[in-house]
């Protein structure tokens, strides 16, 4: 393109203001998804190759790993699915008994979360933000806002949707912010990312908060974006300062961040309309949406 | 040089650098991710500054905007620009010795990534430290071995 056309500086300059342009409409305006949701099947392709080799790897130590080991393994697990299958049981008569008295109480009913699992492509985007792609994208019915969960908790939420792939943000982006609250007490907060997925902070808990090391923080549903009720993080530290306003609070996220290849998308549907598209969500939401 | 024919040797080695750019590494490492795509711009842009110019930087660009998840438009601005100097500068360029050639090289990786920095900044993705700078001086250890191997693989039928 433009091979005898005008000269290399103006070349560049229009390209400038043309890029200029585009940076605007799609940070400003989200007008180009159409754009980029077009493109993104089109680099579908490398992003697989480029996840190819980790998964063959995975695949050739599964196929050379020793019988024993994988007998071994195998009974763990089922004693691990009878234990789980056991506390099932005793969930699902909660589960009843808390529809019941929410039905006493006049409240909304929680709906049980549909989840689906998406494999993490292991797919470096920016070594200074919290960000991934995973496998499912909105020809799976993924939607933006929608929590990722993995086995020990929550661990991000989903920021573009393309055909086959989804961007997702982790809650240890530190433009991330998670609205939790303490399990203990329901104290609520609010746990922000620090660009270091070992830790969380949460910088609103006035001095006299009652919150201890140990305490477990669960999502709150406030803001809409998180299911209520799934684990966020464990306190690892409180520093109480005399001078300061409020606590130093650090707490390390429950979920395995960035150490997992599997990842639940959950699908909750109370809160699905006011979903908001970015990872801001207000701090004291006048209701609570249950 | 014949047109159509030789586009192939251009268009592998930006797939292989485009998949280098988002291939998995160490968390350790990441940062000192070298700057592929630029790289392969630049030395492409010096090589044949009359086919790939700023016009292919930029789509290119695009290309790793959507691959990466950045505005559209980062990337093709700062690769635009990685083309320009390059060519602009590309007569004195051809004559360095390699020494001066990848410490040229490695001012116009330094002025991408500032351009990258800024835009960064405005949008608010702004994060990390002096670690950013990383890249920089990865791509002062990758150019000359790049050059080298690229000069033997793929300029004796591209090249001049």
């Amino acid at each position: 393109m433009f091979m005898r056309g005008p000269s290399l500086g103006t070349r560049l300059f229009l390209l400038g203001i043309f890029s200029v342009l585009l940076m605007f409409l799609d940070h400003r305006e989200h007008h180009l998804e159409a754009v980029r949701h077009a493109l993104s099947v089109a680099v579908y392709p490398v992003r697989l190759a480029v996840d190819l080799p980790s998964r063959g790897l995975s695949w050739v130590a599964e196929s050379l790993s020793a019988r024993g080991r994988l007998l071994d393994e195998n009974r763990r697990l089922r004693d691990e699915r009878m234990e789980f299958l056991a506390r099932l049981q005793r969930l699902e008569a909660l589960q009843a008994e808390n529809t019941r008295l929410r039905a006493l109480l006049d409240s909304a009913p929680r709906v049980a979360d549909r989840v689906l699992v998406a494999n993490i492509l292991s797919v470096d985007l920016d070594p200074f933000q919290h960000r991934l792609v995973v496998d499912k994208g909105s020809s799976d019915g993924a939607y933006v806002g929608q929590a990722m969960l993995d086995a020990g908790g929550i661990v991000g939420q989903i920021t573009r949707v393309e055909p086959y792939s989804s961007e997702a943000i982790l809650i240890s982006d530190p433009s991330h912010a998670t609205p939790v609250e303490v399990n203990r007490n329901g104290l609520r907060s609010i746990a922000i990312g620090t660009g270091d997925s070992g830790h969380v902070n949460l910088p609103f808990l006035p001095n006299n908060a009652d919150v201890r090391v140990g305490d477990l923080l669960v999502s709150s549903g406030l803001g809409g974006a998180f299911p209520p009720g799934y684990p966020v993080a464990r306190v690892s530290g409180v520093e109480r300062l005399p001078g300061e306003p409020f606590a130093k609070v650090v707490a390390e996220p429950t979920g395995a961040l960035n150490r997992e290849r599997e990842v639940l998308l959950v699908w909750s549907r109370v809160s699905r309309p006011e979903a908001s598209p970015e990872e801001e969500t207000p701090p004291e939401a006048p209701g609570e949406p249950e | 040089m014949t047109g159509r024919a030789r586009f192939w040797p251009v268009l592998l080695a930006l797939l292989i650098a485009l998949s280098l750019e988002v291939a998995p590494l160490p968390a350790a490492l990441e940062a000192w991710r070298p700057p592929w795509v630029a790289l392969t711009v630049i030395y492409w842009a010096m090589l044949q500054p009359g086919r790939y110019g700023v016009g292919i930087a930029w789509l290119v660009g695009i290309v790793l905007d959507v691959l990466k998840g950045s505005i559209l438009g980062q990337h093709a601005l700062m690769l635009a620009v990685a083309a320009f100097l390059t060519i602009r500068f590309c007569q004195r360029l051809r004559v360095f010795p390699i020494w001066q050639k990848t410490i040229a090289v490695c001012a116009i990786v330094a002025v991408y990534t500032f351009i990258g920095f800024w835009i960064d900044g405005m949008t608010g993705d702004l994060e990390g430290s002096l670690l950013r700078l990383a890249s920089i001086a990865s791509a002062l250890v990758v150019w000359p071995p790049l050059y080298w191997v690229s000069n033997r693989l793929l300029a004796p039928q591209a090249g001049r």
